[in-house]
């Protein structure tokens, strides 16, 4: 953080929430700013949402519910804790959590990568459509609720009915799990997971070597719900 | 320090407000938190509790609100008192320490009306309301008594509250509105009433309370805190060595004096929290 030398300094104490973010809309392409620090954040809600540019955006401080929604190529950096849905919705790029993070974390997202340098609470990743999610400490409970695509890999445990109504997104675990949702079961950790575990790991700036691979369990969709049944297709 | 957590909650419930201050109490005292129509005189009623032995019984009047301090062994005189002659006055609250204000309007002008930046206390619970489950009004508005010393805040929604209310009134528990919330502290007083204490009546209250609540109940010596299983509502803690406070989302409490420093979490669903100031 402090090698971080900001082209633009925005301090939320003095300067409104909706100015930040309208001036962070309009770096889209056009702005030398690439480097930008957000000063007391104080719990707001919806701090850094909607960028679309490949702007580095660090946050010193708690925030609210929704940080970083929408980013698409950002780079967002919490240095504290984040509320509810941070990074939902995310498309692409990168935001890292240096405390935990509360619910909802990454909802939906469809692409990007999300770290949690803390624990994360219930339903984290849920409806995941594409995002990586690294938490290094622990997730709550139904955490990649009805996850479509995209991985979610966690340190620590995760809590009660992880993966429940899963389609094809990939839950790694090192920890216990506490029950595991409907259509959720364990798998086996073959190399082409180890493969892919190193990758987002080594994304997510964990140093390669630092974390062994074959701790983690498996977890993915056995495919048995309605709507994987071709004999349901033509209900419709 | 409650009075702007309120505030900024303004957001969150802007109909109603309410809070309960655990203040100083007098030993075999206990304070009656009194609510009135505007206006009400409250130093005639006063005089008609008056008694040769003791005098006037200590009054403070607050707007609509009074706290009147009796001997703890005339309490139930005084309550059979109130409930004959005095209709008109609703017992909001009793206690040792506990004083309990509530009103419609918005967070800041009802934290004005009662003065409560000027009151002081070893802790306090506050609550703004955004009405769901029925009318904005002045007993609609939280905190709620289950008890001595003892008071709920609620945020979300009940969905057995009705059939709860039946079956609590044929135990003889008695309610003043239709609101989920007064259930949910009618439930507790007649668990405590049965001889549960207030944790086994919260953990009961897991299994029989069935939809979304994040709970914060207030003790003569602390207070507690019950998210439901799923966790619906939010809730987030924060402990330094000076104090633990708890807001349902972070930005209640960033006036908190040392919040950078504080830890900052958020309360395990279905798990029944205990803050005990130390003796």
């Amino acid at each position: 953080m402090n090698a971080f030398s900001p082209d633009i300094t925005f301090d939320l104490a003095t300067s409104p929430l909706r100015d930040l973010n309208e001036a962070l809309h309009k770096t889209s392409g056009e702005s030398n700013a690439r480097r930008w620090r957000v000063l007391n954040p104080e719990g707001r809600h919806a701090v850094a949402v909607g960028i679309d540019a490949p702007v580095t955006v660090e946050i010193d401080g708690n925030v609210g519910y929704y940080c970083a929604g929408m980013n698409q190529n950002a780079s967002v950096i919490i240095h504290g804790n984040a509320g509810q849905g941070v990074a939902e919705n995310m498309m692409s790029g990168f935001v890292r959590v240096c405390g935990d993070a509360s619910q909802s974390a990454g909802a939906t997202g469809h692409g990007g990568l999300l770290v949690v340098d803390g624990n994360a609470s219930a339903r984290c990743g849920i409806s995941m459509k594409g995002i990586d999610i690294v938490v290094k400490g622990s997730i709550g409970h139904m955490s990649a609720f009805m996850g479509q695509s995209g991985s979610l890999i966690v340190f620590g445990d995760a809590g009660e009915a992880l993966g429940d109504s899963l389609y094809e997104a990939k839950l790694f675990v090192r920890g216990t799990v506490k029950s595991l949702g409907a259509d959720c079961i364990a798998k086996e950790l073959r190399d082409e997971h180890k493969a892919l575990l190193a990758q987002k790991l080594e994304a997510a700036g964990v140093a390669p070597g630092s974390v062994d691979l074959s701790e983690f369990k498996r977890y993915g969709s056995a495919r048995k719900l309605y709507n994987f049944h071709v004999d349901n297709a033509d209900a419709y | 320090m409650l009075a702007s957590m309120l505030c900024v909650m303004t957001d969150r419930g802007p109909d109603s407000a309410g809070f309960a201050v655990y203040g100083a109490g007098a030993k075999d005292k206990v304070k009656l938190s009194l609510r009135a129509a505007a206006g009400y005189d409250f130093s005639a009623l006063a005089a008609g509790l008056s008694i040769p032995a003791d005098g006037l019984p200590p009054l403070a009047v607050r707007s609509t609100h009074a706290i009147i301090e009796v001997p703890a062994a005339r309490e139930a005189d005084v309550r059979a008192f109130l409930a004959a002659r005095h209709p008109e006055v609703a017992v909001v609250g009793t206690g040792a320490r506990m004083e309990i204000f509530k009103e419609v309007g918005l967070p800041a002008t009802v934290a004005d009306t009662f003065g409560l930046a000027k009151m002081s206390g070893t802790h306090g619970i506050g609550h703004t309301r955004m009405a769901t489950e029925s009318a904005v009004t002045t007993a609609g508005a939280h905190p709620f008594s289950t008890g001595a010393d003892q008071c709920l805040v609620h945020n979300g929604s009940l969905s057995n509250h009705n059939q709860l209310r039946r079956q609590l009134k044929r135990e003889g528990i008695t309610f003043e509105t239709e609101n989920d919330s007064e259930v949910a502290a009618g439930y507790l007083t007649w668990r405590l009433k049965q001889g549960a204490t207030l944790g086994e009546a919260l953990e009961a209250g897991l299994k029989d309370l069935d939809g979304f609540y994040t709970f914060v109940v207030g003790t003569e010596n602390g207070f507690g805190v019950l998210r439901d299983p799923v966790a619906c509502k939010p809730a987030v803690m924060a402990e330094t060595d000076q104090y633990v406070a708890f807001g349902s989302e972070y930005r209640a409490l960033v006036d908190l004096p040392g919040i950078e420093k504080a830890r900052v979490f958020e309360p395990e669903p279905a798990t029944v929290y205990f803050w005990e100031r130390a003796q």
